[in-house]
């Protein structure tokens, strides 16, 4: 330190040695240590993504390697019964499409309804009082839902559309408990969406006679439209991931049917969210909590069915930003 | 005077934010078809007082004033005064430009719409981009974002977007503060054509600006005792800045301030 301002104050007198060794590289430990730190904890994240995609795709393979497995009966299928050797998956992809479509039809509007409330709306006494409320109920545990889906849906829907319409174990209520459970996150994240739109957009718009509902809705929406649709895209693969609510009121049984059910038989299919059917999610729960040996046929396929999860959400993901970057307002 | 001279009248106006007073006893009338400027130190409230005059002040949760604005004779605070309508009648156009952002056209045409425009929006569109001196400039790329503009362009899209919803009032906070000595120029002549139809109320720091092109000045200072705004003088702008009739207003005009 003291020969750097010596160096400081006697310009005129620094050689050229001197200033180059002011200017000279230093070693700053604390910088490099901390960056990586940051480098390694980024890795991770990288690396146990792409060691569960490795562990998924080797189990996985072991499955699609069997003879008694043809890759066109997975994907066309639509009986899934280990036990007699049929595994064609859409049973569950349709039974997961249902209950996610369910549940999103109730995320998206109370979610985005709760989080233009909160950022347009409340006061910042109702928020402070909201905000801790949602985060609480963010935090339940699952299986609290899963049984009040049971208990409490699952009686309503039977109450309202009659019990002979209405199974015990059925899609609807499992997918409505669901949409109730992503609620928080839709509305949390959506709600940093509108927060971040500059309060000059507001501004301008109340100073051309916008009140607050057009305010609201057609100016900082559309400006954090690239916010919300993340938060959708979260919400949907949460959904499709789900696996306690679903495991316990949707049904513990793959809901196997005949394609030409979906014209002639339709409350046979999985698409009747009033019988009972089991998800991707519920029906690995399922076989892995049972007793099945390591290396069965039944124990790999449940590695093909989370490679088709781990796909289907990777998809969403990305059509979503397709989709995103065509209608979003860029407002910096 | 005679009342229909004014566009809006200050009576005994204290404008708070909290229990903070940040400008105290306006008296104030601003000529109908004239440019009003409002200059002063910094911090002295007169963004404060111009967002008065449309209510925007309403949308800031802690302020709340005392007194009244008369607007043709109604008070503008009165219970039954929807803020709404008022600033409908009453534009504003803002420090930074702030365009929305949607294509040019519809920056433009979203302030008309939900003003219940049912007319030939194209027309307006293009009506209102040459009343702000911006129609030879962006004609061919309507469809591109208000925010693909220079900072100057932006600005005169905001006053094209305020003129569209056709106010009697146009006020204008610093609008010039982020723009080179020619967009400026080019605002200060367009205020000018304004002026026929409009009555402008505008904040500057800019002295020159204010000299140029306002034919009233109203002088705000900070009282040092309790910090709160109070106007000092208000003339016509040529007597103001020719022969100021209070020291402090000397003080600050020729520079001697502070
Ligand atoms: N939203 C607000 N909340 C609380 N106090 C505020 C708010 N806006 C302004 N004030 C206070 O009111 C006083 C006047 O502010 P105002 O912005 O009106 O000054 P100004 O004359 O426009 O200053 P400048 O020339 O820097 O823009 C200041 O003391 C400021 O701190
Ligand atoms: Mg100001």
């Amino acid at each position: 330190m003291a020969s750097e301002t010596m160096a400081n104050t006697i310009v005129k007198t620094e050689t050229k040695e001197d200033v180059a060794r002011s200017l000279a590289k230093k070693m700053r430990p604390r910088e490099s240590l901390i960056q990586g730190f940051l480098f390694i904890c980024g890795a991770i994240s990288i690396l146990t993504t792409v060691g569960i995609v490795y562990e998924l795709s080797k189990e996985a393979l072991l499955f699609f390697r069997d003879d008694r497995v043809t890759l066109v009966e997975f994907f066309t299928g639509s009986q899934w019964q280990p036990a007699i050797e049929q595994f064609g998956i859409a049973p569950l992809v349709l039974s997961t499409l249902v209950t996610s479509t369910i549940a999103m039809f109730v995320a998206l509007p109370l979610g985005l309804a709760s989080a233009i409330y909160l950022s347009e709306y409340a006061s910042s006494r109702v928020r402070s009082i909201l905000k801790p409320v949602l985060e609480i109920l963010a935090g339940v545990p699952t299986v609290v839902y899963g049984y009040f889906a049971l208990t409490f849906m699952t009686p309503l829907l039977r109450n309202i559309f009659g019990s002979d319409v209405v199974q015990i174990f059925n899609t609807a209520s499992a997918g409505i408990v669901v949409g109730i459970l992503i609620v928080p996150l839709v509305s949390s994240m959506s709600e940093d969406a509108l927060h971040a739109v500059p309060d000059s957009l507001r501004q301008a718009s109340y100073g051309l006679g916008a009140t607050k509902l057009e305010t609201a809705v057609r100016v900082v929406l559309p400006a954090a439209l690239s916010g919300i649709t993340a938060a959708f895209v979260v919400a949907i693969s949460r959904a499709i991931g789900e696996t306690m609510v679903v495991a316990i009121a949707a049904g513990a049984g793959p809901r196997n049917f005949e394609w030409s059910d979906v014209t002639q038989n339709y409350s046979g299919t999985p698409f009747n969210p009033f019988t009972s059917a089991e998800t991707m999610t519920g029906h690995i729960v399922r076989i892995s909590g049972g007793d099945i040996s390591y290396n069965s046929i039944d124990y790999n396929s449940i590695f093909a069915i989370g490679l088709m999860l781990f796909f289907i959400t990777l998809l969403l993901n990305v059509f979503s930003r397709r989709i995103v970057e065509r209608f979003r307002e860029v407002y910096d | 005077m005679m009342q229909g001279n004014y566009a809006l009248q200050a009576k005994d106006l204290n404008i708070y934010y909290g229990s903070f007073r940040a400008v105290k006893d306006i008296e104030l009338n601003i000529h109908t078809n004239k440019i009003t400027s409002f200059i002063g130190p910094s911090g002295c409230g007169k963004s404060t007082l111009l967002r008065a005059f449309n209510r925007m002040n309403d949308l800031i949760e802690i302020s709340h004033m005392k007194g009244s604005i008369e607007y043709k004779g109604k008070n503008l605070y009165d219970s039954d005064v929807d803020p709404v309508e008022v600033r409908r009648r009453i534009g504003m156009v803002f420090q930074k430009p702030n365009p929305f952002p949607k294509s040019i056209y519809d920056n433009i045409a979203w302030g008309a719409k939900i003003n219940g425009f049912r007319g030939n929006m194209d027309e307006l569109v293009e009506e209102s981009l040459r009343s702000a001196a911006l129609w030879d400039e962006v004609k061919d790329k309507l469809d591109q974002s208000g925010l693909s503009l220079s900072g100057g362009q932006q600005q005169r899209l905001c006053i094209a977007r305020t003129i569209a919803v056709k106010p009697e009032i146009i006020l204008m906070d610093e609008p010039c503060s982020a723009l080179d000595p020619i967009a400026t120029l080019k605002i200060e002549e367009l205020m000018r054509q304004l002026q026929e139809e409009y009555t402008i109320v505008i904040v500057t720091h800019n002295m020159q600006q204010a000299a140029r092109a306002s034919d009233y000045t109203a002088f705000l200072n900070m009282d040092s005792s309790d910090r709160a705004g109070y106007m000092v003088e208000f003339n016509e702008t040529n007597e103001m800045f020719t022969s100021p009739q209070n020291q402090e207003t000397e003080d600050y005009i020729t520079g001697r301030f502070g």
